[in-house]
């Protein structure tokens, strides 16, 4: 059995709370005592039915101001998968929000209401899963019972949000028609939707194939921490521990630290359980090497022929995440890239990007909460980076406010130099 | 490792997000520190923590907040365990603290809500910047919104609305003097993720866990053993049941359950098919209202 993440991202008004509670009851990941608390709130809100939205409602600090204040994570599984749901709301802080939870997520999930069809909020939704990265997006078409299950309006929807989507290079796109408040095509196959062949939500989440979306081929290790015990039985281990970013490595290879520019050959990868024949993202794994070259963390392995880029400019797309202060030209941040920290100065913002209209406002100044733009960053020491689309673990890096400490930006790296 | 290849198996793959964390902590923080409470999730953050830094040693001590009502088994596998990895235990007492007048016994028992203050003063008598804990975002709806480092200021305290995003695991652990971090490996776990890690493991975990006939009396619907934190009160006849203990809190507050698990197989069965939060299940203290967690967070608890 493996871990497959999903982000979802829609407005109450979507019904999106109602689907994840749907997918909880019905794929019994629900505890008793839970639904009695639900069962009871709605009982005492006058409901005539469970309303399985409760069981997403979050802390007393929310209901106090109505509002959601951030990612909620949930789990549940199935004989097949354990599902990590990254649950966002779509409101108010919603881009710095779907932003942390698509970050991490293999699948997008997009709500959207048969009534109204495709939104601003929905294009916005699948234009921040795209910037993401991820790799797979499927959007529930919802309340098709308040369409009468019409299917002439979800193919309208369908091929309405499949033009947009194209145009957004999405990977792999499905669209389900579904009710999530009566349950049709969530976790069981919808009677009244006869006309749709494709898979039941749960059915498709567990199916989906992610594994090949991972990064095999660009052997990236960027050394987290150096295990040099000073035990007498163990004097001259010195092990370079670190999660695999990406790419396979084996016993043997040749392998060249960064930003040494070193070569040596990797002898052997442990793990506290003996040695292994080869390492794959995400493994956590310990690599020691024939030779002794000065690593430290920070540092990256990498294969002689297969090289991220040095670099000290960066061309990135950034998402700013902070309420009491804005990105702008000149300003100094703290950065942090893999396992590397260093100091970075805004050389220019390009434009800030209107994630309604895709608009680029090239006369933009600054990035203030929730804004979406195009940066050049100069910094103190080279990195060793991807293009985000091609490496999610070596194209990424957060921005940090010097003074407050706070993390204030997501950024992916876009053009490197050759 | 899962049969496909280069795949790995949930186990595994929530395995290396905790190492990494431990990892990623050790190497950017001045003075770590894990705290232990003898419940099987510090016992399975604890195992992570030996894989993490092998062959040398966890780069970090052990702090147990002893609230004085420990079960002796508890103690006895808590030093075996210290002795064992060659680590140094901090003992943050609480009643000591009651002694020296830090805090006050609350008049229902329980040393949960005290244990607090406690907690704090020996973090920043030890000048702690990073406290490994066990919690999991799937106990509690407060913890569903919790970071894996969740900053806390000066006062220990946690506020939800200040909190660092966190997004792919570029963890921000920077603190000013004072400020700290609460670090949790074991977020995205879930109580079966746990079990079935401890099966896979061969984990030792202490003998409470697993189902055998004691002594109990009945109050308000759980079965509390009779011992000497809880012995039984006059008019309740103690009977033997075979139960076992899904939770391990102090003993005076924490009940048993009604199982036949006598092996962690056992467990891990009962556990897929069982229909009630572990929480729910045993913690007298967690029913006092709907958003006690919440409260008992602000103050600087887990």
């Amino acid at each position: 059995m493996d871990l497959l993440r999903f982000a979802t991202a829609g407005s109450v008004d979507d019904g999106k709370s109602t689907l994840i509670g749907r997918l909880l009851f019905d794929s019994k990941a629900l505890f008793s005592d839970q639904l009695e608390a639900v069962e009871r709130v709605s009982r005492s809100r006058g409901n005539d039915y469970t309303d399985l939205a409760l069981l997403t409602d979050g802390l007393r600090a929310e209901r106090e101001q109505g509002i959601t204040i951030d990612v909620a994570y949930r789990y549940f599984a199935t004989p097949r998968r354990k599902f990590i749901i990254a649950d966002t709301p779509g409101h108010i802080q919603y881009t710095r929000n779907m932003v942390t939870g698509a970050s991490t997520a293999d699948v997008a999930l997009i709500l959207l209401d048969a009534r109204k069809g495709i939104t601003e909020q929905s294009r916005r939704h699948a234009f921040l899963a795209t910037l993401l990265g991820v790799p797979h997006i499927v959007v529930c078409v919802n309340k098709m019972d308040l369409v009468d299950y019409d299917e002439s309006v979800f193919d309208v929807i369908r091929d309405e949000f499949g033009a947009f989507a194209t145009r957004l290079r999405v990977r792999d796109l499905t669209f389900i028609p579904v009710s999530a408040l009566k349950g049709d095509n969530v976790v069981t196959r919808s009677e009244h939707m006869p006309w749709f062949d494709g898979p039941t939500l749960l059915s498709h989440l567990e199916r989906l194939h992610v594994a090949s979306d991972r990064n095999l081929v660009d052997v990236r290790f960027p050394v987290q921490y150096v295990i040099r015990p000073q035990q007498h039985d163990v004097l001259d281990y010195r092990g370079y521990a670190g999660t695999v970013a990406s790419g396979v490595l084996k016993p043997g290879d040749r392998v060249v630290a960064l930003p040494s520019g070193l070569e040596s050959t990797i002898a052997k990868i442990h793990t506290s359980d003996g040695d292994v024949a080869e390492a794959f993202p995400p493994m956590a794994v310990t690599i020691t090497l024939a030779d002794e070259l000065d690593i430290s963390r920070g540092d990256m392995l990498c294969r002689p022929h297969n090289m991220p880029t040095v670099a000290q400019d960066l061309d990135a797309m950034v998402c700013w995440m902070d309420e009491t202060a804005s990105l702008a030209k000149g300003r100094k941040y703290a950065i942090k890239h893999t396992t590397r920290w260093a100091r970075a100065m805004v050389r220019e913002l390009d434009y800030r990007m209107d994630v309604n209209t895709l608009h680029r406002d090239e006369q933009a100044t600054e990035l203030a909460l929730n804004e979406i733009g195009r940066v050049q960053l100069r910094v103190t020491q080279p990195l060793f980076i991807d293009p985000y689309q091609e490496n999610r673990q070596t194209g990424s890096f957060i921005l940090v406010d010097e003074g407050t400490n706070r993390t204030v930006a997501a950024g992916m790296i876009g053009r490197v130099q050759g | 490792m899962s049969g496909a290849p280069q795949v790995l198996t949930q186990a595994r793959a929530l395995e290396a997000e905790s190492i990494h964390i431990f990892r990623e902590v050790a190497a950017e923080m001045q003075r770590p520190c894990l705290l232990f409470s003898g419940g099987k999730d510090s016992i399975v953050m604890l195992h992570i923590a030996r894989k993490a830094f092998h062959p040398a040693r966890i780069p970090f001590p052990v702090m147990h907040v002893d609230t004085g009502l420990n079960f002796p088994e508890i103690l006895a596998y808590r030093d075996r365990w210290i002795e064992k990895l060659g680590l140094e235990l901090v003992v943050a007492s609480v009643p000591d603290a009651i002694e020296r007048g830090l805090v006050r016994e609350e008049p229902n028992g329980s040393r949960n809500r005290i244990q607090t203050p406690v907690l704090l003063e020996a973090a920043e008598q030890h000048r702690f910047d990073a406290l490994f804990g066990g919690a999991r975002r799937d106990e509690e709806k407060a913890r569903a919104k919790e970071r894996v480092f969740s900053f806390r200021d000066e006062f220990g305290q946690w506020d939800p609305k200040n909190q660092r995003p966190e997004i792919w695991s570029l963890y921000n652990g920077r603190v000013h003097q004072g400020q700290s971090i609460r670090v949790f490996p074991l977020s995205n776990w879930t109580e079966l993720d746990v079990w079935t890690y401890i099966l896979g493991e061969g984990v030792e975990i202490p003998e409470l866990y697993l189902a055998r006939e004691r002594e109990v009396v009945e109050r308000g619907g759980m079965l509390y053993a009779v011992n000497a934190f809880t012995p039984a009160r006059d008019g309740e006849t103690p009977r033997s049941v075979k139960v076992r203990y899904r939770t391990v809190g102090d003993a005076n507050l924490t009940a048993a359950v009604e199982s036949d698990a006598d092996t962690v197989e056992k467990i891990v069965a009962e556990i897929a098919a069982v229909r009630i939060t572990e929480r729910g299940a045993t913690r007298g203290d967690d029913k006092v209202s709907e958003t006690s967690m919440e409260d008992r967070k602000r103050e600087g608890y887990f």
